[in-house]
């Protein structure tokens, strides 16, 4: 089983969501997290999917995704050199003897605070899965309160044999 | 020339060429319905909507054509689900029309409102609501480009009473362009080449055939490639009638209630070449030992049916008459080199034993009438000729094993979603097509209850449908397995009260036969069938006939109950 990140560009119109979200649940299949954005292209969206399962069931999902009448393009990232970013909010417990530490580390991962109360800081954090697991992992002992993730949104590198 | 949103349906339906359309009015469809006299589609008013969707899928079988079907918004259109469904479940071309509440209410819980849309969105190919009457006619032609397209299924499209009673500029397209949607029915040429050489090498060579031969009107392709290349046929249910069941190398069907050499050979082949099927579990019996010995070669215009239930060796992603047409041109110039009949002699042979050692059979009695030497004699009288639709269960498999089906389109049965109620509409829809053939419904007495009501439909329409019914007081497969498998609990399965169906079938202006005593069998059924009428034969048969060979669920092919 290993995660891959799926990057499926759809015709925008009604349903389109639940025609992708049902594709995974009528098939038993597990979505980690769903991304859905317009795109330059009147009436394209892009969705950056995160789904889990081994060789087979990934092939299905690709497969299955591109069934579906309103898609455009399915790629699999997680074979190509890619980029991918997760954009997460955190509110943390903060009390006075805690908030210069939360603060350095807020600092050194390149986060900003877009909230303060006078026990609680709300952090922004955009990185890659590992970043934003380090910054979750170092802030959960002071007590996370509250969590919310975008989800993963990824792009293909520019080519590099256009360079 | 300005066109109301019903008018415009209505000619778009003539554009595409559609002559009849199975429906049910509504509050939501009135201003369709009002305009229907008016076209030259014409309307065959069912008694339940469930009779219009499985009446349009027995058109679209029968004819391989698109069918068509009406229904109003709200339970009109969820009476449709489960023949929608068994539409997807076999892809079958249909084009669903329901009525919805006007636009403004959507949402709103009004009067008669479900998301049909949305309840149908798992078992469609594609749906529409329509929303804007400038969009109707391509969202029709989209429509049905979709159903007969690529894997054909079924489309609904959803139609709000505000947009059918607008008005605008009628155009048609010519083109659909859809940038999104391009089914590949061409086949790659590499791939070609190397299942063209497998055939050539393979010793113990066999087809495994589905319901794509038949929709992609393959089966000519077939039949040379078999008959030439001396490559024994199995099918699967959807199958069948795609090489002639008294052909030279047929092996009758495999699978769950398949034959002893079709499953032997799928066990001892080295080549299996899957066409237009999909392994379903009732096919495949327990995967890890599913053609143990064999490359298997899948051809297939759906990717996704591709390497999902079984591992292959080499996918061939082709409409299957496109895919057989390249192997016949590839192999055909070095038939001479090869001698097929010697090279594969010994594996003929073998088969050929299987097939004589465990026939299909049953062991006939003299007191009671066993439900396949009735099969039989509807073959004989037929001479395999007639459209057969079945029900779902005992009756199914006894048509499948027992009646030889002569060419394709001629088997109208519920393969995929299995569904009890839908032999006798889909017989409707196939005898509305083609009004001089025999049609004959083989059906249970439990799954003739189901849609009875369309008996109305026959009679008022002068359908002259036959409906013979195996009739055995259970629901007979259930029963089967209560028998095998639950120690004989026969929970819920015994269907001792019923109607008189001789009085019923007459009670709809139709006629009524029973038989009871064997020698009977033979003449009452042709009597039925010279009859320019709808007829219910109802035959007693004998109780507690079981379906066999059997594999039971999970075990291996090899692993058949034999009578």
């Amino acid at each position: 089983m290993s995660k891959h990140t799926l990057s499926v560009t759809v015709e925008n119109e009604p349903g389109v969501l639940s025609r992708v979200a049902g594709l995974f649940s009528g098939r038993g299949f597990n979505i980690e997290s769903l991304n859905v954005a317009p795109t330059l292209e009147k009436g394209v969206s892009l969705m950056t999917i995160v789904a889990e399962g081994d060789d087979q069931i990934i092939e299905q999902i690709v497969k299955q995704l591109r069934k579906l009448v309103p898609t455009v393009k399915v790629r699999d990232l997680t074979e190509l050199d890619s980029v991918d970013r997760e954009m997460v909010l955190l509110k943390v417990n903060a009390e006075d003897s805690k908030r210069a530490e939360i603060l350095r580390i807020v600092d050194i991962f390149r986060c900003k605070v877009v909230d303060v109360s006078p026990d609680e800081l709300t952090i922004e954090v955009t990185g890659d899965q590992g970043k934003i697991t380090a910054l979750i992992n170092l802030l959960t002992r002071f007590g996370i309160k509250e969590i919310a993730r975008t989800g993963n949104v990824a792009m293909m590198r520019a080519m590099q044999s256009s360079l | 020339m300005e066109m109301t949103g019903a008018q415009i349906l209505l000619k778009c339906l003539e554009k595409e060429g559609v002559d009849v359309v199975f429906g049910f009015p509504g509050g939501a469809v009135i201003d369709i319905y009002d305009e229907i006299p008016n076209s030259s589609v014409e309307h065959i008013l069912v008694r339940h909507e469930q009779g219009a969707i499985h009446a349009a899928d027995g058109y679209a079988r029968a004819t391989g054509n698109v069918g068509v079907c009406l229904v109003t918004s709200g339970p009109g259109a969820t009476n449709t689900v489960t023949g929608i469904a068994t539409a997807y479940g076999d892809s079958i071309p249909v084009v669903v029309f329901t009525g919805q509440v006007p636009t403004p209410l959507i949402g709103n819980d009004a009067f008669q409102e479900v998301d049909i849309v949305g309840i149908t969105r798992p078992c469609t190919k594609h749906n529409y609501l329509v929303k804007d009457i400038k969009d109707l006619a391509r969202t029709v032609k989209q429509a049905f480009y979709l159903a007969r397209s690529g894997r054909p299924g079924p489309v609904l499209v959803d139609l709000p009473k505000d947009v059918i009673t607008a008005s605008c500029e009628f155009e048609y397209p010519e083109e659909v362009h859809m940038r999104s949607y391009n089914p590949n029915v061409k086949p790659h040429i590499g791939q070609v080449r190397k299942v063209a050489d497998l055939i050539r090498k393979a010793e113990r060579p066999l087809f495994y055939t589905g319901g794509g031969v038949i929709s992609s009107r393959s089966h000519e392709e077939l039949v040379w490639l078999a008959d030439n290349l001396r490559i024994p046929v199995t099918s699967t249910l959807m199958g069948l009638g795609a090489y002639p069941g008294e052909g030279d190398m047929w092996l009758g069907m495999l699978g769950m209630h398949g034959t002893y050499a079709a499953n032997m050979a799928v066990n001892n082949c080295d080549l299996l070449l899957a066409v237009g099927s999909r392994f379903d579990d009732r096919v495949t019996g327990k995967i890890s030992t599913f053609a143990p010995h064999a490359t298997i070669v899948h051809i297939d215009v759906d990717p996704t049916s591709i390497q999902k239930n079984v591992s292959v060796h080499v996918p061939l992603v082709a409409d299957c008459k496109a895919a057989l047409g390249a192997l016949k041109r590839e192999l055909k110039p070095s038939l001479d080199q090869v001698d097929c009949g010697e090279k594969r002699r010994d594996w003929i042979d073998q088969v050929t034993q299987w097939s004589q050692e465990h026939p299909l059979t049953y062991i006939d009695e003299s007191d009671s009438i066993k439900p396949q030497y009735v099969v039989e004699k509807i073959y004989e009288i037929t001479r395999g000729d007639a459209i057969i639709a079945t029900e779902v269960g005992q009756n199914q498999m006894w048509a499948a094993q027992f009646y030889k089906f002569k060419g394709p389109n001629s088997l109208l049965t519920s393969g995929g979603l299995g569904t009890m109620g839908y032999g006798f509409p889909a017989a409707m829809g196939a005898q509305r097509a083609f009004r001089d053939k025999l049609v004959i419904d083989i059906a249970g007495d439990g799954s003739i209850q189901m849609c009875i009501q369309e008996m109305m439909t026959v009679v008022c329409n002068k359908l002259p449908v036959k409906i013979v019914i195996l009739n055995n007081g259970y629901l007979g497969m259930v029963r089967q397995w209560q028998e095998l498998f639950y120690d004989r609990n026969y929970c819920e399965t015994c269907m001792d009260a019923q109607p008189d169906f001789v009085k019923l079938a007459e009670a709809y202006g139709a006629a009524g036969f029973r038989i009871t005593e064997k020698k009977d069998v033979e003449s009452t059924l042709r009597e039925a069938f010279a009859l320019d009428k709808p007829v219910i034969v109802d035959v007693r048969v004998a109780r507690e006939e079981n379906v066999y060979p059997m594999v039971p669920a999970g075990a291996s092919l090899t692993e058949m109950l034999l009578v």
